[in-house]
């Protein structure tokens, strides 16, 4: 049984201009010791749908669906049972390590205050913890002692991934978990990322705007275009031969350093993400779609298989390949 | 004949009581109708870097060269040295004032400069940044617009003055996958229409490979190695080039470098990256090692050719 299930998650943001639909209809599921990655630009809901999983959005923002965590449905819970959940058994790894932090408490006491909190560690039995929880991300036990101030900002994601796995959680949400790094700090953050969740048999959900990170991190994706999972499937797959038109432009987007196709080519988009207050008839990405027939205009198409484990919403799915390659 | 050029430049700055060498003797060429990509982490001193061949910091020691001359940096030259290299900044949302139309904020460069004609020269950078049909965006704000957008409206203003070099600073860093390409693709068309050069200041070695004629990496205030892009990509001969590209996503063998990139106010004896070099650490440059540890490597010339900055490539080097 998976882990994660989502069926048919809608967000949507009630706003004194109207209702914003955010997250519209996505169902996903994810097995314990599982990597899903989900990508999508800015405003195409993925951080609103990961937000949604332990119900840390706004109160203007309406959720519908179903949304279980190990058989438990999280949008039914009590109060209580959620705060006993956040942590516990599901926590997250925010994108900006800079803000996630408390910049007057010392490293020790930020990533002890889950295990005191949760009752799961007296302040002795938390301290050994603590030491335990920083040398599994790879920081010497005397940072306990310090201030997020005196850390670089890859020491400090490694805090924030030392604090989300304290409790021992069953999944992790990690939102843009290297976004403001370096490329090589961004390495060894995924690097810990990868062998924590491999030797722990944690469930990953992984939400970047960069799909080449993803395919390397993640065993599964999801494609997030205007509120929707566009295209999901084994990360090779996606990445290596999409079946969506907006896949394959993200995939080219982030070029392979020696491959002649993208030397002085480089390959994106034209036009924006629509707005999701006014989103156009038919299909939401025909507007900037490269392969869009008559029917994209009108046809709002949902995801439909597209060969093993996979599925896309695209008109040209399912159609003989010949047909569809320009 | 280089268009824009560092010579044997440092900058230093106190920070905490120490010197931090940000940039500790480069020489680097941008030539005319070149796009140059300078990579590295950030601190290394690629930023610094840029803002001094901008004008913005002042060397300690070396020259700036613009079209074979010295800068001055009375106020008149300067102004009139920013015309012809312009800034385009990483994030399009702070470099925009929220409450200037982009007509406002195309036009304050050729106001500061008293062009005439001012509203065919907005017109005409807008254009030329991709914004068409111009006059739909005069009256626009900026928060009416895109990240894309944005983005195209800051490269107009910097366009509007004709200026012949871009420095760029990440220039889309913040913007999503599908609208980099169109950004990139937008500076490449510059360089073949109006013979722009650029430096573009960047992490992404992606985005060198995509429109860089050469490469040049920077490590703790130093270039360690320079090329043209296929010679420093395909076949990089420094530990860290190769280190740097080992990480990219689908290399196939993955070096890791340990520890954060280092301090410019302890910059380590000997070549400046031996403490974190892999190849030392390995054993393979056992017949250089000590000369790591010790022997300073000279400063890289700014020629075209390939130079790379280290004792073991260069043991290697046949004669």
């Amino acid at each position: 049984m998976s882990l994660l299930e989502l069926d048919d998650v809608s967000v949507t943001y009630r706003i004194a201009d109207g209702d914003v639909p955010a997250v519209r209809g996505v169902s996903l599921s994810l097995a314990a010791g599982e990597a899903l990655g989900v990508v999508g630009e800015s405003g195409s809901g993925k951080s609103t749908l990961a937000m949604s999983l332990l119900r840390l959005l706004p109160r203007d923002a309406q959720v519908t669906g179903r949304i279980m965590l190990d058989g438990e449905d999280v949008l039914a819970m009590k109060w209580g049972r959620l705060r006993a959940v956040r942590w516990a058994e599901a926590s997250i790894v925010f994108q900006g390590a800079q803000h996630g932090l408390n910049p007057v408490q010392r490293i020790g006491d930020q990533v002890a205050e889950p295990l005191l909190v949760h009752g799961l560690a007296t302040s002795d039995k938390a301290r050994s913890r603590v030491t335990e929880l920083l040398s599994q991300v790879g920081l010497p036990a005397w940072r306990a002692r310090s201030y997020p101030h005196e850390l670089s900002g890859g020491q400090r994601q490694r805090v924030m991934i030392a604090m989300a796995l304290a409790c021992s959680p069953r999944l992790i949400v990690a939102d843009e978990p290297t976004t403001a790094l370096d490329v090589m700090v961004q390495a060894q953050v995924l690097t810990l990322i990868r062998d924590l969740v491999a030797a722990q048999d944690i469930a990953l959900l992984m939400i970047s705007h960069d799909l080449s990170v993803l395919a390397d991190v993640c065993d599964r994706l999801a494609v997030m275009y205007a509120g929707r999972v566009v295209e999901a499937g084994p990360s090779y797959d996606v990445f290596h031969d999409a079946a969506h038109p907006y896949s394959r432009a993200l995939a080219a987007a982030f070029p392979t350093v020696g491959d002649p196709a993208s030397r002085r080519a480089p390959r994106g988009l034209g036009g924006d993400p629509p707005d999701p207050m006014d989103l156009p008839p038919g299909c939401a990405f025909q507007p900037r779609c490269p392969v869009a027939v008559d029917e994209c205009a009108t046809e709002d198409v949902l995801l439909r298989p597209a060969g093993e484990r996979r599925t896309a919403a695209c008109v040209h799915v399912g159609v003989p390949a010949e047909e569809t390659t320009r | 004949m280089s268009l824009l050029e560092a010579r044997d430049l440092r900058v230093e700055f106190a920070s905490r009581g120490r010197r931090a060498r940000a940039v500790d003797g480069v020489n680097l060429a941008v030539g005319a109708g070149e796009i140059v990509a300078l990579v590295g982490e950030s601190g290394c001193g690629k930023t610094t870097l840029a803002r001094t061949l901008l004008g913005l910091e002042r060397p300690t020691a070396g020259t700036v060269l613009y079209d074979g001359k010295p800068m001055s940096y009375r106020a008149r030259d300067l102004k009139g040295y920013r015309r012809e290299v312009q800034l385009v900044l990483q994030d399009p949302t702070g470099s925009l004032n929220p409450r200037h139309t982009v007509y406002e904020a195309v036009a304050e460069g050729p106001r500061i400069h008293g062009l005439p004609d001012e509203e065919r020269v907005v017109a005409d950078a807008l254009a030329r940044a991709g914004l068409r049909p111009p006059e739909r965006f005069f009256l626009r704000y900026p928060h009416e617009l895109s990240g894309g957008q944005r983005q195209r409206v800051v490269i107009a203003g910097a366009l509007a003055l004709d200026p012949k070099v871009l420095v760029a600073d990440e220039p889309v860093a913040s913007l999503d996958a599908s609208v980099r390409g169109e950004i990139l693709a937008l500076l490449l068309r510059l360089r073949d229409d109006l013979g722009l050069s650029a430096l573009v200041v960047t992490h992404d070695l992606g985005l060198a490979w995509n429109i860089a004629d050469r490469v040049a990496v920077m490590y703790l205030g130093r270039i360690v190695e320079s090329g043209t892009v296929e010679q420093v990509l395909t076949a990089p001969r420094h530990p860290y080039t190769q280190a740097l590209l080992s990480v990219l996503p689908e290399s196939p063998e993955r070096v890791v470098l340990s520890g954060e990139p280092p301090d410019p106010t302890r910059i380590p004896g000997g070549c400046r990256f031996h403490p974190r070099c892999q190849t030392l650490a390995s054993g393979a440059a056992d017949e250089v090692a000590t000369r790591c540890r010790t022997e300073p490597l000279t400063i890289l010339p700014a020629s075209p050719d390939p130079n790379v900055a280290c004792h073991y490539a260069l043991a290697r080097q046949p004669p």
